[in-house]
């Protein structure tokens, strides 16, 4: 074989730069069926993708629902609906887009994008996951008694009563799945978290969580952080090493691959001052957003580009054009 | 009864319909990718490595993507979940992702050790790097799909980066409609958009040629004394000369 490559009479001069112009091929010209070698590889593909479905099928973990972690582990449950009542839950000091929390949001050089976007998810975590519900219970007399008197007491009283409960559940106990909170001056708090514990074990709950204005819903956001507020889902999730130390984001119940692809996104949180940082979120965003903007502009960054010319690996791939080239030269 | 001999290119040619936008769209395109560039039957000799099949092999995952992401469109979110036939074909699916995955990661850095961008090949470069970028999006939004455990525990802690860059004031993770959307309708419109953009952009380009044999000194291509280029002129291809970036 033998392979030519000239230049054409320039209309312009510029000086030949190796990583951004080519020279014309003037070589040899082989038969290639593109057609024949797409149905091959489509065959190839198809029998690889059935025979690895064939042996390893697919995970497919049962969801966790309100009435599942509530059956399973009320305490936790408890524990979790009080600091969604008093206001100290994750999301209830989350901050934008969920509330307005003050100085919740993450920054980077003073630049904190969801401040700027604000609340746009709206959640009131008192309102939303504890109080509205239980308004939705019918002929319970007693308990909305409770609620009034809770709703309509003073900051600082629901203040002393949900601080004597957190107190209390801290040592909660379960019998075959019945709540049972030591005694103490919460007040109608007891009444009010019990009820809760307890129409969420019914399934209730779900359903009062997902209610919305229309009779189809698919947003499964409130009930989503309000489970992933408790140590349920982190507990189970953690027993499938899926937790953001065991670079749970590429990783997917079982011994699947998952999202293999996000290795790079999740190394960044493994390593500081992202993994102790209040901001590590943002921080691994910008990280990654100036990454793929590298990758994409390549060609026109200097020296990035000229990487694969000076690492010589196109010698292997084109091994055989530059045998071929040298057997024609000598 | 008359019978028109006119065959339609006859009549798509006439002198004056030329001006019509139709024809000078049909005229552009065809100029641009006459059918022996956009289906060749031969391609340069030293198109002769393993690692351009990747590229194909990319295509075809895709396709099969595609095909079972459809029969589970047709079926609804929640066959899958009850059906033995229903599981199977979520397997072909999440596993022809993995492939899919696979290949263009390899084809990706074959590219980059060919300096693929070479000779007015950038956009193609782009391109081929957008639709790697916006598939991680189309992937993602598959997981969060699932109604699983999985997908509880991936949109819980997704929300957080999300939130954070301010893409969760419209993008929520926890919406699980809102995903599903993303995930079989936006996205793939898009993926399939690029990735049709970039492969008629090799078909336009051609497929880069090799670097110059090196010279006595390692490292430096032979290439290197040529001073002037060509401007405006096609890279590749049987009648296409040398190339160069503007």
């Amino acid at each position: 074989m033998t392979a030519t490559m000239t230049t054409t009479k320039p209309r312009r001069t510029r000086r030949f730069n190796p990583d951004r112009d080519v020279e014309e091929w003037h070589g040899e010209y082989e038969p290639y069926d593109l057609v024949m070698e797409f149905i091959i590889a489509f065959v190839v593909v198809a029998v690889l993708v059935a025979g690895l479905s064939v042996i390893f099928s697919s995970p497919d973990d049962t969801p966790v629902t309100v009435q599942s972690w509530s059956t399973s582990n009320p305490v936790d449950f408890a524990q979790t609906a009080i600091t969604e009542l008093d206001g100290t839950s994750a999301i209830a000091t989350y901050g934008p887009p969920y509330n307005n929390t003050a100085g919740a949001s993450q920054s980077i050089i003073g630049i904190s994008p969801e401040s700027v976007l604000g609340v746009h998810h709206p959640i009131d975590t008192a309102n939303d996951y504890v109080l509205g519900p239980l308004s939705t219970l019918p002929n319970r007399p007693d308990l909305h008694a409770a609620v009034a008197r809770y709703t309509s007491a003073s900051a600082a009283q629901q203040s002393a009563w949900t601080t004597a409960y957190e107190k209390a559940v801290g040592n909660a106990t379960s019998t075959n799945g019945a709540l049972t909170v030591p005694r103490g001056a919460y007040g109608p708090v007891g009444p009010i978290i019990g009820s809760l514990t307890s129409m969420a074990r019914t399934g209730a709950l779900d359903g009062a969580l997902l209610s919305s204005r229309q009779f189809y819903g698919t947003d499964y956001t409130k009930p989503l952080l309000f489970i992933a507020n408790g140590a349920y889902l982190a507990d189970l999730a953690q027993g499938q090493h899926l937790s953001g130390n065991q670079w749970g984001m590429m990783n997917e119940t079982g011994n699947f691959p998952g999202q293999a692809w996000l290795w790079l996104y999740t190394l960044w949180y493994q390593v500081p001052p992202m993994n102790s940082s209040p901001n590590a979120d943002l921080q691994v965003w910008a990280i990654m957003m100036v990454l793929t903007l590298g990758l994409v502009l390549l060609p026109f960054i200097p020296g990035l580009r000229s990487i694969p010319r000076w690492s010589r690996v196109y010698r292997l791939i084109w091994r055989q054009h530059y045998k071929d080239l040298a057997a024609g030269s000598s | 009864m008359s019978i028109d001999t006119e065959t339609p290119v006859a009549v798509a040619d006439r002198p004056e319909d030329a001006g019509q936008l139709s024809a000078k769209l049909r005229h552009a395109a065809v100029g641009a990718l006459p059918p022996e560039r956009l289906m060749p039957d031969r391609q340069p000799a030293y198109v002769a490595s393993w690692i351009y099949v990747f590229g194909v092999l990319t295509l075809a995952a895709l396709a099969v993507v595609i095909l079972t992401g459809v029969v589970l469109a047709v079926m609804g979110p929640s066959w899958w979940h009850v059906s033995t036939t229903g599981l199977f074909v979520n397997s072909l699916h999440l596993w022809s992702v993995e492939v899919f995955f696979f290949t263009m990661i390899i084809h990706l850095w074959g590219k980059f050790f060919m300096a693929a961008w070479r000779g007015r090949r950038r956009a193609t470069w782009i391109t081929g790097v957008v639709s790697f970028v916006v598939s991680v999006g189309a992937a993602f939004t598959g997981y969060l799909s699932q109604q699983n455990f999985d997908s509880q525990w991936i949109s819980t802690q997704a929300k957080d980066g999300i939130n954070a860059s301010g893409a969760g004031a419209i993008f929520n993770v926890t919406n699980f409609g809102q995903m599903l959307m993303w995930h079989i309708v936006l996205l793939p419109l898009v993926v399939v958009l690029l990735v049709g953009v970039h492969v008629l952009l090799v078909r336009l380009r051609g497929v880069v040629p090799p670097f110059a044999p090196p010279a006595d000194k390692p490292g430096d291509p032979v290439a290197a004394p040529v001073a002037t280029v060509a401007a405006g002129t096609d890279p590749t291809g049987p009648d296409g000369p040398i190339g160069e970036q503007s």
